[in-house]
């Protein structure tokens, strides 16, 4: 029991020293959100989303602003820890290594949430679109869970890389198809208000998806910071 | 320095002769297709290439397991060459693939699961050799490689079922699935050039990753020497 508690906290401990420094300095998630409303901004020429094809649309322009946004916390997150040598005061921690990558996970969930909380109310406000549905929320919910999962591991791989600036994207984009493809699907679903049963397999599929996925990570993480 | 082993010469040799064979079963001597015409012969080896990928990539995934279990750089080495040999023979495929698509679909490429399956395959194994080019630290690049492929070969099941999860288009040839999809009917010369085709390319397969984890090793040992030198 106690062993257990030593580990929640030491997971609590690592999420919170993220948060709160991130708190103090605002660089990561000013650069996500001013990055996000410019991918937004972007798109809406791109695609010229007018009523009619915004229904049809925004659930990708949504998923891909989080995703790129994404790429951009989760390199730089990592990042801080490895230029400043704070990931080898991470690992001295007399605490199991797969608490690192729980705390690191959940923090970068944090932020991505903080910016697809601001990120949404704009959307809707921009192109008159009414986001704020239950079902809606729960697949960005569970779609973010399993972008983080992933991409917490291979950030963690790539900041190790030489070319780690550019590596990132081009380990992660290729293994989150899943997550892309159910997390637009169902959004989409939700948007287009397709009866529920049409919705519930992509749901289901994000679920394993998240479980598979934070599994394997737990699992393998040791290799990746091991020196 | 040891000269190639007779039984890889032998190997190497019997792979030229069982591909000329092929070449010809599926050329000249299977029957022309009904509906499809000549075209449809490239079916035969766009299967087995499509196969010998496939070998490739369970390969890299179960060497990437037993690497990480053992830490044994040997297994790294196998791991490589099967990722190497699995890009190149799914790029076949998917050329392959097209030439066939093209009169029978009247596209190059359409969005259907095993397409797409083989092209995130094709980035994911792109992804992986650059990763590992970043990487100095053998040790660790091996560890990396392995860990990717893990992750790789565990997502790109469920991306082709979630593709799946829309229509496909793409012919079931072997195995019985209802429904409206197309099925290539096969007779007794075309399942000869077809089977004769996937076993031909299994021994190729071989012939290549033996010839490739040799080459591995003889690069490793290149590289002990180079570090002898220098000292």
């Amino acid at each position: 029991m106690k062993k257990k508690n030593s580990y929640l906290r030491a997971i609590g401990a690592i999420a919170w020293k993220d948060l709160a420094a991130e708190l103090r300095s605002r660089e990561l998630l000013s650069a996500m959100l001013v990055f996000s409303l410019l991918v937004i901004l972007i798109f809406n020429f791109a695609l010229e989303l007018d009523a009619k094809t915004r229904n049809s649309v925004t659930a990708g322009v949504l998923w891909v602003t989080f995703v790129f946004a994404g790429t951009l916390g989760l390199n730089r997150s990592m990042a801080i820890e490895k230029d400043r040598g704070c990931l080898d005061g991470l690992l001295l921690a007399p605490v199991d290594r797969s608490a690192i990558y729980f705390g690191k996970a959940i923090s970068n969930l944090a932020f991505m949430f903080i910016v697809e909380i601001i990120i949404l109310p704009a959307y809707s406000f921009l192109y008159n679109i009414n986001l704020f549905q239950p079902g809606l929320l729960f697949v960005i919910f569970l779609g973010s869970i399993g972008y983080t999962a992933v991409g917490t591991l291979l950030s963690a791989m790539s900041v190790q890389t030489r070319t780690r600036d550019v590596m990132l994207p081009i380990l992660l984009f290729p293994v989150i198809v899943p997550v892309l493809i159910a997390a637009v699907k169902a959004s989409g679903g939700y948007l287009q208000k397709l009866p529920f049963d049409q919705i519930l397999p992509w749901i289901n599929l994000l679920i394993v998806y998240d479980i598979i996925f934070i599994a394997i990570s737990f699992m393998v993480f040791d290799y990746v910071v091991e020196e | 320095m040891k000269t190639k082993p007779t039984a890889l010469k032998s190997l190497d040799v019997l792979s030229l002769i069982l591909l000329a064979i092929a070449t010809y079963l599926a050329l000249v001597f299977a029957p022309t297709e009904k509906v499809m015409g000549e075209v449809q012969r490239v079916f035969y080896f766009h299967v087995a290439t499509a196969w010998v990928g496939l070998l490739g990539f369970v390969a890299a995934g179960v060497t990437g397991v037993i690497y990480l279990k053992t830490q044994n750089l040997k297994w790294d080495l196998i791991e490589e060459a099967a990722v190497e040999i699995s890009l190149v023979f799914f790029f076949i495929a998917i050329v392959l693939g097209s030439i066939w698509a093209r009169p029978i679909w009247n596209t190059w490429w359409t969005w259907d699961p095993r397409l797409t399956s083989a092209s995130i395959v094709e980035l994911i194994y792109l992804a992986y050799l650059m990763l590992r080019q970043g990487i100095d630290d053998p040790d660790r690049r091996a560890r990396f490689g392995a860990v990717y492929t893990l992750v790789g070969a565990i997502s790109v099941p469920i991306t082709f079922l979630s593709i799946r999860m829309f229509r496909t288009i793409h012919p079931i040839v072997i195995g019985t699935q209802g429904g409206t999809q197309e099925k290539i009917g096969m007779t007794g010369d075309m399942k000869i050039a077809f089977f004769f085709a996937l076993f031909t390319f299994t021994v190729i397969f071989i012939d290549l990753f033996w010839n490739r984890i040799r080459l591995g090793q003889l690069e490793q040992k290149v590289e002990q020497l180079k570090l002898k030198v220098m000292e």
